[in-house]
């Protein structure tokens, strides 16, 4: 599927029966992990961190398809750092499949000193609905989600259940060209929640004129959930 | 709350008994199913067996572990990735407090306080006395559940041989470094992971190394290549080819002198260990089979050889201990082997479980992290559908303990918990789908 797989050095323990056959991996036997695990690879992770820490959870910036770290450091994290949550975002791998992305975030979350909140924006939030199942996220908001479809990072779409059962959030807006209004309820159903939406803003809301007002509301429901 | 001698009701909080990698893990677990817990934890920090500052703590300087890092983490709590393939025992620690400071468990977690006794109090509830580690004024608290994470790895079992011994005798709980092998001659006894460790760091401080051993087992190489030996194994296909596979990458040792197995691979725990075969090679450690008895500065062995170390080191392991439970509780029997189902929950109090109390072919914090998501949601469903659960326990009570621990194995209380990784997880795993259904 990757390419890292053509340079690796012959596998001794190479399986005859098919082991990495049609993809039976359930969260619990996990055989492609204990077979083969993604390898470590440099991770950029841009940080804004608020004056004082008031014990609020860290916040985790996922992007989506052609965009990196920069696209959330331009005013949410600066923002969110602002109103008091430590704010991280990650930038991909380059070539990362799927997995390997899911991989990336679940393990920047996990090296934060404290339950970490997902949020994903574009294909970015297919990333974090993959984290949520291999991560007990503090909460998770999945941003003009793409859950489905063609645009990488490629890799089996697979919505796992959201280990520990964190809050969620779906926003969007029903103006977008690129996540339409029925896309975007139906990846609110998937978590039982309706969409909070931004009517007039386009797909990437975080660089839109109006950049505060989707963050300002994610901030105010993260402050009710927890 | 603390000194007082009343009987403190918790309402439907659950208590957690130990705070190493099991009892973290099953505090996490019942909080995320929504319950209250208090944890009690003898010593006053987390890590238990594998911070080595605590007194009952088994780990030496150079012990790392011997599953790979995919298959001993925790499955919801990635080491890093940057980590070598086999942590360090401190890395183990380290991990472990970040495990409880990252889900913030120290807030559940009473330290210096040990749990003195567990009563049935009537409806599935449980008294506890606890008590200052050591002694001190005791009181009793009501709990709604008990869940038993007290580890099995730390009252050591010495073998019983007849004679004086006029060199020192220790058990490896009480081997640490290797600066007390320097200049010395070793007898190392037991063929497990530790006696293996403990021969090859003598093999390399020690003027001369023996290493006895009852019988032969596997030992299996920490890598195949320059692949982790557990990444490069096998977990499906029949089991036939899978022996096959084994016992071509375990190392055959008889050259050198050491007995072959006498019994077929997975029959036994696992020895990871790639170094023992280099020192064979090298003539640094002399096998030997096993200690008859001790006669002043010698031993004797069971083919007649003297030989006359100034140092034994008995590897012999650790036996389960529950003091604070009475042996019907989970259904103890005269040798202080306890018959849980899944090795986990007690066959007759739906309220009282043991998390970590299993030696897979794998690492053990992943199988006690399903075993207490297992404890969690079925104490979750007690409460939110009775009938259910009891319909639930009814179909569990009938699935023969062959059913989640197929592999035969050798009969030694080594073995009492031996199950392979694959089939352990599989069967917590249809007990989770069916209280999900």
């Amino acid at each position: 599927m990757s390419e890292r797989r053509k340079f690796r050095p012959p596998r001794f323990g190479s399986p005859i029966f098919g082991e990495r056959g049609p993809a039976e991996m359930s969260e619990i036997l996990r055989y492609e992990d204990w077979s083969d695990p993604v390898p470590a690879a440099d991770r950029e992770v841009v940080s804004r961190l608020p004056d004082d820490d008031a014990g609020r959870p860290p916040l985790l910036f996922v992007p989506g398809h052609g965009h990196g770290a920069a696209v959330f450091a331009e005013h949410w994290l600066g923002h969110a750092a602002g109103r008091g949550f430590p704010s991280h975002a990650v930038t991909p791998r380059p070539g990362g499949d799927l997995r390997a992305r899911v991989h990336d975030v679940v393990q920047v979350a996990a090296g934060l000193p404290r339950r970490t909140v997902l949020i994903g924006h574009g294909t970015g939030g297919r990333v974090v609905a993959g984290a949520l199942g291999r991560y007990p996220a503090r909460a998770a908001v999945l941003v003009a989600p793409v859950l489905a479809g063609r645009i990488p990072p490629a890799g089996r779409v697979r919505l796992p259940d959201p280990v520990g059962g964190p809050p969620m959030l779906v926003v969007g807006s029903p103006d977008d060209s690129v996540v339409t209004r029925p896309a975007l309820d139906r990846a609110a159903a998937r978590y039982g929640v309706a969409p909070l939406l931004f009517p007039g803003m386009g797909h990437d809301l975080m660089l839109e004129t109006s950049w505060a007002e989707p963050i300002d509301a994610i901030l105010d429901w993260l402050l009710k959930e927890l | 709350m603390q000194d007082s001698p009343d009987l403190g009701d918790r309402g439907g909080a659950v208590c957690v008994i130990g705070a190493g990698a099991s009892g973290l893990t099953a505090v996490k677990n019942l909080r995320e199913q929504g319950f209250a817990v208090d944890c009690y934890e003898r010593e006053t920090s987390v890590g238990g067996a594998w911070n080595w500052r605590h007194d009952r703590s088994p780990v030496y300087a150079g012990a790392h572990v011997i599953s790979s890092r995919p298959l001993t983490e925790f499955p919801d709590f990635p080491m890093p990735d940057t980590w070598p393939d086999y942590p360090h025992h401190s890395q183990i620690l380290e991990y472990l407090e970040r495990y409880a400071a990252h889900f913030e468990l120290g807030d559940d977690i009473w330290f210096g306080m040990e749990v003195a006794s567990i009563e049935p109090a009537g409806d599935g509830r449980w008294d506890v006395t606890i008590r200052s580690t050591g002694g001190g004024s005791s009181r009793v608290q009501r709990y709604a559940a008990v869940v038993i994470a007290n580890g099995h790895n730390w009252s050591p079992v010495s073998p019983e041989i007849p004679g004086e011994f006029g060199g020192q005798v220790i058990h490896a709980n009480a081997y640490k470094d290797p600066s007390r092998l320097r200049g010395r001659r070793v007898l190392v006894i037991g063929g497990g992971n530790t006696g293996c460790d403990i021969a090859v760091e003598a093999a390399q401080h020690a003027d001369r190394v023996w290493h006895s051993t009852r019988r032969g087992y596997w030992y299996a190489p920490k890598y195949l290549g320059t692949r982790p030996a557990d990444q490069a194994r096998p977990r499906r296909g029949p089991a036939w080819w899978r022996q096959w596979r084994y016992r071509r990458a375990a190392a055959d040792l008889t050259r050198w002198g050491v007995p072959a197995p006498d019994h077929p691979p997975f029959a036994s725990h696992p020895v990871v260990n790639g170094l023992l075969p280099h020192y064979l090679g090298h003539g640094r450690i002399e096998p030997v089979g096993d200690v008859t008895r001790y006669d002043g500065a010698a031993v004797e062995l069971a083919d007649g050889r003297r030989i006359e170390p100034n140092l034994v080191i008995t590897a012999t392991g650790y036996r389960p201990r529950f003091d604070f439970a009475a042996p019907e509780l989970l259904d103890t029997d005269e040798h202080g082997r306890p018959d849980l189902h899944l090795h986990t929950f007690a066959r007759r109090h739906p309220t009282l479980a043991v998390v970590g109390l299993v030696q897979p072919d794998s690492g053990i914090f992943p199988l006690a992290h399903w075993q207490s998501v297992a404890v969690a949601r079925w104490l979750r469903l007690r409460v939110t559908d009775p009938e259910k659960a009891a319909a639930v326990q009814r179909e569990e009570s009938q699935r023969p303990p062959a059913s989640w621990s197929r592999r035969p194995v050798i009969p030694t209380r080594r073995h009492w918990f031996e199950v392979g990784h694959v089939d352990y997880l599989r069967a917590v795993e249809s007990l989770l789908a069916r209280m999900a259904a």
